[in-house]
């Protein structure tokens, strides 16, 4: 059980981290961009309304049932979420801290997206990562329930098989503890200090 | 005569209001600056006031003219003028020092030099104790020196100071115009300090600046010619702020009409003056 909890969160993490890359640097071109917010923004809007589930039959079909199929359903859980908060993040950056940014020398490329844009989007940002996390997980172990490997999506499934509803159950509430204790130990701390030290708190 | 570190030349600058109109803020403006002067732009609000400051500070494009610094055509943002904004804008995930810092990482000073360059600068606006504050813990004067010590910090050749005061209570103020004008006249830095205050701008510069409205043209220079550090009471500035006033009046009448309709003036108030509506009543 162990290893399939080490399994799962294995593939959550790898994941969770594509997610959150992939998903900032698009929330960050929708909010430099007007044209792209436009026409993929809006995609990307339409994109997130579709359960991530949905996508598993494509998944299979490109990749077998595979552990990359569980991956790319649960990067597509969070990816489009974590896009949209990162746009309304940096879209509400107050100019002044771009203009000042600028007149101190950042430039407007990467050192003015790490060291300012970022930073001064992080609020918004941490909302965008609990609720990607959240996303992943649901996608996670939907899609772990259908693809092969060792998984606790994969446990649900085999007490299902064998008619054990109480190992269900086990199962069911590892899922529930793992979330909530993630959440509460690593985001909400994380967004706690963050909204004291930038005293919106 | 020495060749002028800030030279603007047949400026003009408009933009595109909502309704899709032009909008005029500065119309064929020259000003040159010299090194190590103390410059203020004064005028009603609307004045391209602002424009012009930030058309130096390359935040802004001119539609037509030139604005050089140090000789060369101002392209962009440079370390080489900083702006000291009105509102602070330092970074609030930043501690007092780190903001300070901020501008030497970007030039690529190592750690260790930077810190103790910032510690300076913040020392030299009062701010030690609370280097390692984030700005949020700061009172409103207080950020505003931190925001001067990092602009001070990159050692700019330019100070670019956007009404950085008005948001701040008199006795705040008064404060920070002794520091600032003693920070400039150790440092020898070229100031361009925009201001709505007549009093600020007469205390502190060694030329005055005064800007009309719709469209935002140079109206008049006054050179104030008081002694350092400026003493309130010297009856010079005074006079200079009587006759700033005046020539402000017309202005400040346009932009009257403009906000309140034609019928409201305030120089013709005098007509219904209700010592004139009473004459002969005691007789």
């Amino acid at each position: 059980m162990l290893e399939a909890t080490l399994q799962s969160l294995k593939r959550l993490l790898i994941a969770f981290a594509i997610a959150i890359t992939v998903g900032t640097t698009l929330g960050f071109l929708f909010a430099r961009s007007r044209f792209l917010d436009d026409t993929l923004g809006f995609l990307v809007i339409a994109l997130q309304t579709i359960p991530s589930i949905a996508w598993l039959p494509f998944a299979i079909i490109w990749f077998g049932l595979t552990d990359t199929s569980v991956i790319f359903i649960t990067t597509l859980g969070a990816t489009w979420t974590m896009a949209v908060a990162a746009r309304t993040g940096i879209k509400n950056i107050p100019p002044i801290y771009l203009k000042a940014a600028q007149t101190m020398g950042t430039g407007m490329g990467w050192r003015m997206f790490s060291q300012v844009m970022i930073p001064a989007a992080f609020p918004h940002l941490i909302t965008g990562l609990r609720t990607a996390w959240a996303f992943a997980w649901r996608a996670l172990v939907a899609g772990e329930l259908i693809a092969k490997g060792v998984g606790l999506g994969q446990i649900l499934q085999d007490g299902r098989n064998l008619g054990d509803t109480s190992l269900m159950l086990c199962i069911v509430i590892i899922i529930a503890v793992l979330g909530t204790v993630s959440d509460h130990f690593c985001f909400k701390r994380m967004e706690d200090k963050i909204l004291v030290r930038y005293g919106l708190k | 005569m020495q060749h002028p570190i800030i030279e603007i030349q047949h400026v003009n600058k408009s933009f595109i209001q909502r309704g899709g109109s032009d909008f005029t803020a500065l119309q064929n403006v020259s000003l040159s600056i010299q090194k190590g002067e103390f410059v203020s732009l004064l005028g009603p609000s609307g004045c391209g006031k602002s424009t012009l400051l930030n058309l130096v500070a390359g935040l802004e494009k001119a539609d037509a003219g030139s604005v050089t610094v140090g000789g060369k055509t101002v392209t962009g943002p440079g370390p080489d003028r900083v702006v000291v904004f009105q509102e602070h804008a330092l970074f609030p995930w930043l501690t007092v020092l780190d903001n300070v810092a901020f501008g030497l990482k970007q030039k690529g000073v190592g750690k260790a030099e930077r810190e103790s360059i910032a510690r300076e600068q913040i020392k030299a606006v009062h701010l030690t104790k609370f280097a390692d504050r984030y700005p949020h813990e700061l009172s409103g004067g207080m950020k505003q020196r931190a925001a001067i010590a990092r602009a001070l910090a990159m050692d700019p050749e330019i100070l670019l100071m956007d009404e950085p005061f008005s948001a701040l209570d008199e006795q705040t103020r008064l404060i920070l115009h002794r520091d600032l004008e003693e920070i400039w006249m150790q440092t020898g830095k070229t100031i361009l300090f925009v201001t709505h205050n007549i009093r600020e701008a007469v205390t502190l510069s060694d030329r005055v600046v005064v800007m009309s409205t719709r469209p935002g043209e140079i109206k008049k220079e006054f050179m104030i010619q008081a002694t350092r550090p400026r003493d309130k009471a010297d009856s010079n500035l005074y006079h200079m702020e009587n006759q700033i006033m005046q020539s402000l009046a017309d202005e400040l009448e346009k932009v009257v009409k403009e906000e309140m309709g034609d019928e409201y003036s305030l120089q013709e108030k005098r007509l219904s003056d209700p010592a004139a509506d009473h004459v002969g009543s005691g007789i």
